[in-house]
């Protein structure tokens, strides 16, 4: 149910589809960006997979779960005998399988349209990994911006979020290039902390994944703590 | 300081012994469907629901009725589990609402005031997601057409009329066969031939044996369907009992009409000349509003046995309604008397209880002017 009703909302197959394919398109194509590694694919497939989980987990998730709640979908959900983890459950499964359709898609173009390869270090259980802790921490932060603030303000902060991470998390910018006071509290963000993983496991840059997978889940935890406490059902 | 938020005296005063026929204790499975007592609700410290005590009887039909804002549906929201009761003690069907709400949604369908309902969504999917969350759910292409949504199955719910989406609420309210259904307001937005189909449904789960709570304004509906209502103003419980109780509780009515209409002066007489000490009446005039609790007002009538005679303009010109007064063979008398020393032809005149209509508006202290909206009182 929560799937077809993702379908079914047209204009969000153009946040989780297509702006990250269109970046990671036009990102690879045009050199505008000294990216430090041979071939921007290789720096730019783990961003704009990093960029997929953030627009389905916290802006999609995010705004919708923020308008069931203005419409009173969840009061009503909330008068049934569906247990409150069953809604949290459906709401992940669906996000996991929109994801899984995001990676497929945007995989098959690198390949295909750029000539990407698996790195020689990666680690597919890492990058699996990545992906499931990032989306535990943006669906974190999405849930608790919908159930705290007005529908509205959640539509306009996570698509603020989104850009802020776009930018500052790593994802198309290497985070070495930003100005200086950025660079730190860039480094903490989770946008950064999924990037990084994804571009370990994916074996485009060399490290240590515990670092970054680390920060996944201390987001992860932390997000889903305020969002289990400031919830509110209508 | 609980007592002390509403007016003094107040509170006691306002609250109706609510027992009734049945007086059992709430804690097991045969008690009351559901037992309020002493319930209070502020928001922002200013008391919505004031020290209310309710008994709804297992397998009754009890309406909830007052004016906009009494503190109706945020009862129905504490005994629904959504709110948490500052006072008092709940029980619906000897569960707390809030400690025990995963076994008590099982088992109770609720009709909530509009909306929730994803707008994308359409009617035959909401109601197969929502029977999938009971045990032994009712077939939803069977609720459907029972609610007369066939037609508009596929269709997505922001497109649906008003009284579609609430057809569709109150099957919502029945998919999960509950043994109490707590309907906020099942009407509003119907059409009258969706009304009259409620009404009936209504009446069908009542005959099954379901307990059902209503708020509404509908008072025509209440008076034939309910077995109990209270009436509630202000947050405080004002008048309980069967419809018959309740208007048989209302001040006894006399119907007349005469030709043409009575002017102020005429309507003083009257009042005066009915009242049995002959004391000067201060009627209300009629095309004025009908005085909110003319009842005990000291200033608008005469007193007779501890009430006031009050001459109320009817539905049409010319035509009145006396309040205050027992219609007994003297008062019929003393108002054909008055007619034939005034010239005036008396053409129509009847006694009656009073409506539950009126009765309401004279325990509200509401007045049809001061109703908003026309519904409130159709």
């Amino acid at each position: 149910m929560e799937l077809r009703l993702t379908a079914r909302r047209g204009e969000n197959l153009l946040v989780t589809l297509v702006i990250p394919v269109v970046m990671l398109i036009f990102f690879a194509s045009v050199r505008v960006l000294t990216v430090g590694t041979d071939r921007p694919v290789d720096f730019l497939l783990p961003g704009v997979l990093a960029l997929a989980v953030i627009s389905t987990s916290l802006v999609n998730l995010g705004i919708a779960t923020a308008y069931e709640r203005s419409y009173g979908v969840l009061k009503r959900l909330g008068g049934s005998p569906l247990p409150r983890a069953g809604l949290v459950a459906a709401k992940m499964l669906a996000v996991l399988v929109v994801e899984a359709l995001q990676v497929t898609l945007l995989v098959t173009i690198a390949v295909i349209g750029f000539g990407w390869q698996l790195g020689p270090e990666a680690n597919l259980g890492v990058a699996a990994a990545a992906l499931l802790l990032g989306t535990l921490a943006f669906a974190g932060i999405g849930l608790a911006m919908a159930g705290a603030l007005r529908a509205e303000a959640t539509l306009a902060g996570a698509n603020a979020l989104f850009l802020v991470l776009l930018f500052l998390g790593g994802v198309v910018l290497p985070i070495d290039h930003l100005p200086a006071p950025l660079e730190a509290p860039a480094r903490i963000l989770p946008a950064s902390g999924l990037s990084d993983a994804l571009r370990i496991g994916l074996g485009s840059q060399p490290g240590d994944p515990v670092g970054p997978l680390a920060l996944l889940a201390a987001w992860g935890l932390g997000a889903s703590a305020v969002a289990a406490r400031t919830f509110r059902w209508e | 300081m609980s007592a002390g938020t509403g007016t003094a005296g107040g509170a006691g005063a306002g609250r109706v012994a609510a027992g009734g026929a049945n007086a059992t204790e709430a804690a097991g499975g045969t008690g009351a469907a559901i037992s309020v007592r002493g319930l209070v609700k502020r928001y922002d410290g200013r008391p919505v629901v004031d020290h209310l005590d309710l008994e709804v009887a297992r397998g009754e039909l009890f309406a909830l009725l007052g004016p906009n804002g009494a503190g109706k549906t945020t009862t129905v929201e504490i005994l629904e589990g959504y709110r948490r009761a500052d006072e008092g003690e709940v029980r619906v069907l000897g569960l707390d609402p809030r400690r025990d709400a995963a076994a008590l949604r099982a088992r109770i369908g609720l009709m909530l005031q509009g909306g929730g309902i994803y707008p994308q969504a359409r009617p035959r999917e909401i109601l197969a997601l929502f029977a999938r969350f009971y045990e032994d759910p009712r077939d939803p292409d069977e609720l459907l057409s029972l609610v007369g949504l066939t037609d508009v199955a596929r269709t997505r719910f922001k497109v649906l009329s008003g009284g579609q989406k609430q057809r569709l609420g109150l099957a919502l309210a029945l998919v999960g066969r509950p043994e109490l259904v707590i309907l906020d307001e099942p009407t509003a937005g119907m059409d009258p031939a969706a009304k009259a189909a409620t009404r009936s449904l209504i009446a069908d789960l009542r005959a099954a044996g379901v307990t059902i709570v209503l708020t509404t304004h509908e008072l025509a509906d209440v008076e034939r369907l309910a077995d109990r209502i209270a009436i509630i103003d202000r947050g405080r419980l004002v008048a309980f009992g069967s419809p018959a109780e309740l208007t048989a509780g209302g001040l006894s009515v006399i119907r007349f009409r005469v030709t043409t209409p009575l002017g102020d002066e005429e309507c003083a007489s009257l009042a005066a000349a009915l009242a049995a000490d002959g004391a000067p009446g201060a009627p209300v005039a009629p095309g004025a509003p009908v005085a909110p609790g003319a009842p005990v007002a000291p200033d608008s009538g005469a007193r007779n046995a501890g009430s006031t005679v009050t001459i109320h303009d009817g539905e049409r010109p010319g035509a009145y309604r006396i309040s205050g007064l027992t219609p007994d063979p003297a008062t019929i008398a003393r108002l054909t008397a008055w007619c034939a020393s005034r010239n005036r032809l008396l053409v129509e005149i009847r006694t009656e209880g009073g409506t539950l209509e009126e009765r309401y508006l004279e325990l509200t202290g509401e007045s049809a002017e001061n109703t908003d909206g026309n519904e409130a009182i159709a």
